[in-house]
């Protein structure tokens, strides 16, 4: 869909802002889920060169040196006003398609980490990956029928999480649990940017850095 | 003698062209990596030359008549974003097209549009 009311003519309109979130997390843990019950899901694909751990799962016969392959992402846009646009990107979940997260992540507002109670490891690499780059993210527990119930803190210390990070309760099936849990991002990564403009609010470097 | 896997039909889409095919090989655009949501923008008033055009070309160019991202021009095309860029690239070049990057959250004109996303996804 394209924007409209944009001013052409002059060259002087407002152009649309455009804001990325990402929605990562493991393998099945919800994530198209999640995009799904806050806007309608579109596919995007890349192709992408292929990666060693790849190269024995692609077939490399019929086709002459086949050198990429097609990663499938989820991809949906939320509309807040004209030339307003939150654009919500669903992490490839497979390891092997990490390579793509350094440029998915480029000017990224932040990250919801989906996480399963049931494989909470699954969400590891994602946390570690949005800490050390320094990009504001919440943890999202999705609420899985028939799993046992934990309390955020409870996920927190197994998941060591600095303890200004949120953690939220979420069911990935409900649009109002995924905008709440997309406005404590959005709030989150608020706070973030102002202690970064304003050290002194808050002197830790991993967040501040 | 060809395989079975050799045939140009897919079993859903139809011919299918491998997509780089587009793109006469080349995997990598000329110029700076574009971000997904940068906005792109056909510019007006601009004949350009056919020969210097392919179908493809053509078709993106059409969808940035009003501005539009580039994820949703690869989306809505069902063309890879790598194609897409080195597409964009190309009318680029040409002077076809303008791009808007988006502005990195650390330098958005303030937060109060960020307030704003707050209050748009209340309401939603």
């Amino acid at each position: 869909m394209a924007y409209a009311g944009s001013d052409r003519a002059g060259g002087t309109g407002r152009m649309p802002v455009t804001i990325k979130i990402l929605i990562a997390g493991g393998f099945g843990v919800g994530k198209t889920t999640l995009v799904g019950s806050l806007t309608e899901i579109r596919p995007l694909r890349t192709e992408e060169p292929l990666s060693e751990p790849g190269a024995g799962v692609d077939r490399l016969d019929g086709v002459e040196r086949k050198t990429t392959t097609t990663v499938a992402m989820d991809f949906g846009r939320i509309t807040i006003r004209e030339n307003l646009v939150i654009y919500l990107f669903g992490t490839p979940g497979q390891e092997r398609f990490w390579f793509m997260w350094d440029e998915l992540s480029r000017g990224a507002l932040g990250a919801i980490v989906l996480a399963d109670t049931r494989r909470l490891a699954d969400c590891f690499p994602s946390v570690d990956y949005f800490e050390q780059r320094g990009i504001p993210f919440v943890v999202g527990v999705n609420c899985f029928d028939g799993a046992r119930r934990y309390r955020g803190e409870t996920v927190r210390s197994a998941l060591d999480l600095d303890p200004r990070i949120p953690v939220v309760m979420c069911d990935a099936r409900q649009r109002p649990s995924c905008r709440d849990a997309l406005i404590a991002l959005v709030e989150h990564s608020l706070q973030v940017l102002r202690n970064r403009t304003d050290p002194a609010n808050d002197g830790d470097p991993a967040l501040t850095s | 003698m060809p395989s079975p896997d050799d045939h140009w039909l897919d079993e859903e889409a139809g011919p299918v062209v491998r997509p780089y095919a587009l793109t006469r090989g080349r995997t990598r655009p000329t110029g700076e990596a574009l971000d997904l949501i940068a906005i792109i923008t056909a510019v007006r008033g601009v004949r350009p030359d056919p020969s210097s055009l392919g179908p493809e070309h053509r078709s993106v160019l059409r969808m940035c008549r009003l501005p539009i991202s580039v994820a949703d021009i690869a989306s809505e095309l069902d063309l890879p974003l790598g194609v897409v860029r080195i597409l964009l690239g190309d009318l680029s070049e040409l002077s076809l097209i303008s791009i808007h990057h988006p502005i990195p959250p650390a330098r958005l004109p303030d937060a109060d549009i960020l307030k704003e996303v707050v209050d748009g996804l209340r309401r939603l």
